[in-house]
């Protein structure tokens, strides 16, 4: 079973109607319920759902506070390698694009985790591109090993892998994986990775089974808005979450709702995700996954972040980088996009402190 | 003169108010609302300790003359809430423990099979274990068995506040079991702890109502009092059970004369 079969149960073409005919009863009727069905959330989702939003804002804030609490976890992205072999059209690291290929060696990446660790985070995401070459699973499991000295919790964000493949970083400290699919929507997923192994696109789409499978223990998930129309995006992100919740009750479950950032390449979203989108996005799946959480990145600004504080956020990235290297030799380094929030862990902890909410920086070890 | 204490592992505890902290909007507010509420057994997750960054430790929040009692949240079975309290141990946070172990996190329900196992080979470790659990008299008789220093049997799932919705079950347990039965878990207002209390609940555990109040010091407060007053209650009923002998019978001590 995958959750493949799960998609396979909804026409895009019938997904469509659906979210032109929703009208106020039915938003009304929803807003009254305790528990949601998918067709509750989708319809939460539609266009109809959008002057209710002050409404749905309440009760993400209420339920947020209930299963989280006045609290937001920190943590920081780490890159490890920019070599990528997939010809992603949305991404700065598309094997095409002229930019520094670079991999942090073992001093490098040393140096990088002591400047991080000084902030007092606890809590790291490691990325790379996709080269079996040169940031094989060996690579990163080393990495790993490093970094534990430091933190006490990793997650990655790196290419699909196999089971076993998750294993072996799991029983090196890995606790968490990151991973999206992108475009949920398979014909445009097929146009934006015209080549690489990222054009699998069920290897991918499978790949949080894998890891839940492996043992891991949270999973985040979600669709890069832009490539396709967000609303039906938005659904099936949240969708997987809650199969992936459901199959694998253990795993903490949750997704990110990234907006395409500028970027070497310049590729343009196919439509604008406003602001009053992404909230929506947010209040919608909240109310249909309560305790899921919900991350935001540093892809958006900071006057929005402060805002979204209060309305279902439960983890924030701060001080953030996304070249290889960048804290501790930027000069020359290109980041995978420009990053809209540039400040440190403790301007967004004082912020978050402001807003009445206690920011974490230590929420695993491993045991 | 009626004498009232609640002992857990040995102590003698002031308060039958538990606090938990995992939801507050600063670790500041710790200390404010032990004070106010009164509670003296304070929990705190072993994955937020950071012995490393002292000015962000919760640790260091929870006032000395509170019994800090470190739970094992983020166990999924017995044998990571074994290690979670082990780790916590080490760390310094004493032999007191909450066992929680929850492989469900859509509803944060504990499982009652994995918590037996963890409370024997914890109690059997020398740790003075308070499993949380979903009210099951068996459940229940096999942790007392085990050596649990009390049982703690959800009143609603986490984060909830919807009160005592296992109220008979609970009932049940108060009594059947002979250990202190603390309600953990889902009390959403201080009325509701009353009414734990009332019905016999050696004691509650708060979080979630208190730190997600707007004023969660003035709250914690008014959880003290319930407490109180629901244990008062439950000490005025007729039926109430009493640390002394009660020599009269009111409504039948004539017979005696026949």
């Amino acid at each position: 079973m995958s959750f493949y079969a799960e998609m396979q149960r909804c026409n895009i073409v019938k997904l469509t109607s659906f979210l032109d005919s929703v009208g106020p009863k039915e938003i009304k009727r929803i807003l009254a319920k305790h528990s949601l069905s998918e067709l509750d959330y989708l319809a939460l989702l539609s266009p109809g759902a959008e002057d209710f939003l002050e409404e749905m804002a309440w009760r993400a804030h209420r339920l947020t506070l209930q299963h989280f609490g006045r609290v937001i976890m920190l943590y920081t992205p780490l890159y490890l390698a920019n070599h990528c072999v997939n010809s992603c059209l949305y991404c700065g690291f598309r094997t095409q694009n002229a930019l520094a290929r670079s991999i942090l060696t073992p001093a490098q990446l040393e140096a990088e985790a002591r400047v991080i660790a000084a902030t007092g985070l606890k809590h790291i995401l490691i990325l790379t591109g996709e080269s079996r070459q040169h940031s094989p699973v060996s690579y990163i499991k080393d990495c790993v090993r490093l970094l534990k000295k430091y933190f006490t919790s990793i997650t990655i964000e790196i290419y699909p892998l196999e089971e076993a493949g998750y294993t072996e970083l799991i029983s090196e400290g890995v606790d968490g994986l990151t991973i999206y699919q992108e475009v949920y929507d398979e014909e445009v997923y097929a146009e934006v990775h015209p080549a690489g192994p990222k054009r699998d696109y069920r290897f991918r789409l499978d790949a949080p089974e894998r890891a839940c499978r492996a043992g891991i223990r949270t999973v985040n998930v979600g669709a890069l808005l832009g490539l396709q129309h967000w609303r039906s995006e938005a659904f099936y992100a949240g969708l997987h979450a809650s199969y992936l919740q459901q199959k694998f009750p253990s795993v903490e479950v949750s997704i990110a709702p990234p907006r395409l950032r500028p970027h070497i390449g310049g590729f343009q979203p196919r439509e604008a995700v406003t602001d009053k989108n992404l909230v929506q996005y947010m209040l919608a799946f909240r109310l249909y996954m309560p305790r899921g959480g919900i991350t935001l990145s540093t892809r958006e600004r900071p006057e929005l972040r402060d805002h979204l504080v209060k309305l279902g956020v439960t983890r924030m990235s701060a001080g953030s980088c996304t070249a290889v290297g960048g804290r501790t030799n930027g000069e020359n380094a290109t980041g995978q996009f420009e990053i809209s929030d540039e400040r440190d862990v403790a301007a967004v902890a004082r912020m978050i402190y402001n807003l009445g909410y206690q920011p974490v920086y230590k929420d695993w070890q491993r045991i | 003169m009626v004498v009232d204490t609640l002992t857990i592992g040995g102590v003698e505890l002031e308060s039958r108010l538990f606090l938990g902290t995992g939801k507050f909007s600063s670790n500041k507010m710790i200390p404010q609302v032990v004070e106010s509420s009164g509670a003296r057994v304070v929990t705190v997750a072993l994955r937020r300790v950071d012995l490393e960054f002292p000015e962000e430790n919760i640790v260091n929040f929870v006032p000395k003359g509170c019994i800090l009692m470190p739970n094992t949240s983020g166990a999924r079975n017995a044998t990571e809430a074994v290690r979670i309290a082990r780790l916590a141990r080490a760390s310094g946070c004493g032999n007191w423990v909450k066992i929680e172990v929850i492989s469900d996190n859509r509803y944060l329900l504990p499982d009652n099979y994995e918590t037996i196992k963890a409370t024997e080979e914890l109690v059997a470790d020398g740790f003075i274990v308070l499993p949380y659990m979903s009210p099951d008299l068996m459940v229940a008789k096999r942790l007392e068995e085990a050596g649990a220093a009390a049982v703690m049997p959800l009143g609603a799932p986490i984060g909830s506040n919807r009160g005592l919705k296992t109220k008979e079950l609970v009932r049940i347990l108060i009594e059947e079991i002979s250990v202190p039965i603390i309600v953990d878990a889902g009390i959403g207002r201080p009325s509701e702890a009353a009414e734990a209390m009332e019905m016999g609940a050696a004691a509650v555990l708060v979080n979630t109502a208190i730190a997600t109040a707007e004023d969660p010091v003035t709250m914690a407060g008014a959880f003290g009092l319930a407490v109180k007053a629901g244990r008062k209650a439950f000490l005025a009923n007729p039926g109430a059970v009493l640390d002394y002998a009660q020599a009269s019978s009111p409504l039948t001590g004539f017979l005696r004369d026949e």
